[in-house]
């Protein structure tokens, strides 16, 4: 079977560096899956989680956005933070998306309500990781 | 002749200093280590970045970014990256010597420099020698937050963008290793074309998701960011060995010092003896 290399960093490590089958990743308009020999493609990542499949075998990763840029041979991750969803800590998870709806909600504070809007959706998104993971196993 | 009491207080001062120097060359070779290591771990982001961006110039793209063009220069900005603290030997002081001969190099050509700075000890060389600050990140620390520098790479790219400037240049330290560091005055803007594709023309372009002009714009930014902050953390890097350096040579000194000092001491000591023996059997003779 013909595979794709495929490389995800974050600004502070390598994450992942191997082959795969087939990748998907949320792109900002909506899911992508990617297959070896894919036209060259340069989209947005919006928070949510990336999985590489390697003939049986899946790995997942979380990532909060950044770039995605596809060649031919070639999918390169470019992830703002990303980490593997092994490591993502439901508990953790929802712990950040009660602080980020709590501090939408008292909007008339000197929070910065963009800031805080990002937060929740990064939140939600790690959770959705979390739930999808546990559904599979 | 000096005494020996003098003698013995400055032997004492120059110990106590030579405390505090091997000191901090250990807790710079301590830190030496975690900054290499950060350094490191930014490295492949900053690789895979520059291979992105290799393939977007090549890319026989719909969308020009104004990063690749080349307008004819009246300002340029220099990004100086230094450290905070001192103490590390010529490593600030080389760097800003030759951010001022590329500046008047320009200035010849008839184009003006102004800069952004990172790090107190920029801000603090250039306030004394005069030249237009734009922007002043100060106090990063040893795990500098990639967030901190945003504000001042958007500052520059903004001047850029409103034609106030129309290069810019990255100053810093490179690491070679821990003996040598490399100052480099490397131009950020505009990016300098890849060699292939004059040879190449290439008829390819990407699918963009969502607009082509949106996602260059970030991307290209983003990958500006990558740079300086890369430079950051190598400039960290180079600061702790520097600083090990220089205060392992401090302590080496200070020991040749009082190597000397013991040897006076000692020569001062004998002839005052040799006095008072002298003046004893010179009296007992008199008597």
């Amino acid at each position: 079977m013909s595979t794709i290399k495929i490389n995800i960093v974050s600004s502070s490590e390598e994450i992942y560096s191997g082959e795969a089958t087939m990748v998907f990743a949320t792109g900002t308009l909506g899911e992508l899956g990617i297959a070896p020999g894919h036209t060259p493609l340069l989209t947005g990542l919006a928070p949510g989680p990336v999985r590489v499949q390697n003939g049986n075998e899946e790995e997942a990763f979380f990532c909060s956005g950044g770039f995605l840029e596809v060649q031919p041979d070639l999918v390169t991750v470019l992830s703002d933070t990303a980490e593997r969803a092994e490591s993502l800590d439901e508990s953790e998870a929802i712990k950040a998306k009660e602080i980020a709806e709590k501090e939408l909600s008292n909007k008339d504070t000197s929070i910065d309500y963009a800031k805080a809007s990002a937060q929740l959706a990064e939140a939600v998104a790690r959770l959705k990781t979390i739930q999808k993971l546990r559904k599979k196993q | 002749m000096a005494n020996t009491k003098e003698v013995r207080k400055q032997i004492a001062s120059i110990k106590s200093t030579q405390k505090i120097t091997s000191a901090m060359e250990m807790v710079a070779a301590s830190k030496m280590k975690k900054t290499q290591d950060t350094m490191l771990e930014g490295r492949p982001y900053s690789l895979k970045i520059k291979d992105v961006i290799s393939h977007v110039a090549l890319a026989n793209s719909e969308y020009p970014h104004p990063f690749y063009e080349e307008r004819k220069s009246k300002k340029a900005c220099f990004i100086v990256v230094s450290s905070d603290k001192g103490l590390c030997g010529g490593l600030n002081i080389n760097l800003f010597k030759q951010v001022i001969s590329k500046s008047a190099e320009l200035n010849e050509q008839g184009i003006d420099s102004c800069f952004a700075l990172i790090g107190t000890k920029a801000s603090a060389f250039f306030k004394s020698v005069g030249g237009e600050v734009i922007a002043v990140a100060e106090k990063l620390g040893d795990k500098p937050n990639p967030d901190d520098l945003i504000g001042l790479t958007k500052v520059v790219l903004d001047m850029h963008k409103n034609s106030g400037i129309d290069q810019a240049y990255l100053c810093s330290n490179g690491f070679v290793n821990t003996m040598t560091q490399q100052p480099n005055v490397e131009q950020l803007i505009p990016l300098a074309p890849e060699e292939q594709s004059e040879s190449n023309p290439s008829q390819w372009d990407y699918i963009y998701e969502p607009e082509a002009k949106e996602l260059l714009d970030g991307l290209l930014t983003r990958y500006i960011e990558s740079l300086v902050y890369q430079a950051v953390i190598e400039n960290n890097a180079c600061e702790q060995a520097a600083k090990m350096i220089a205060m392992k040579n401090a302590t080496d000194n200070a020991g040749d010092l009082i190597k000397e000092l013991e040897l006076l001491y000692n020569n001062v000591r004998q002839a005052a003896i040799t006095q008072e023996l002298s003046e004893i059997v010179g009296g007992a003779s008199a008597v």
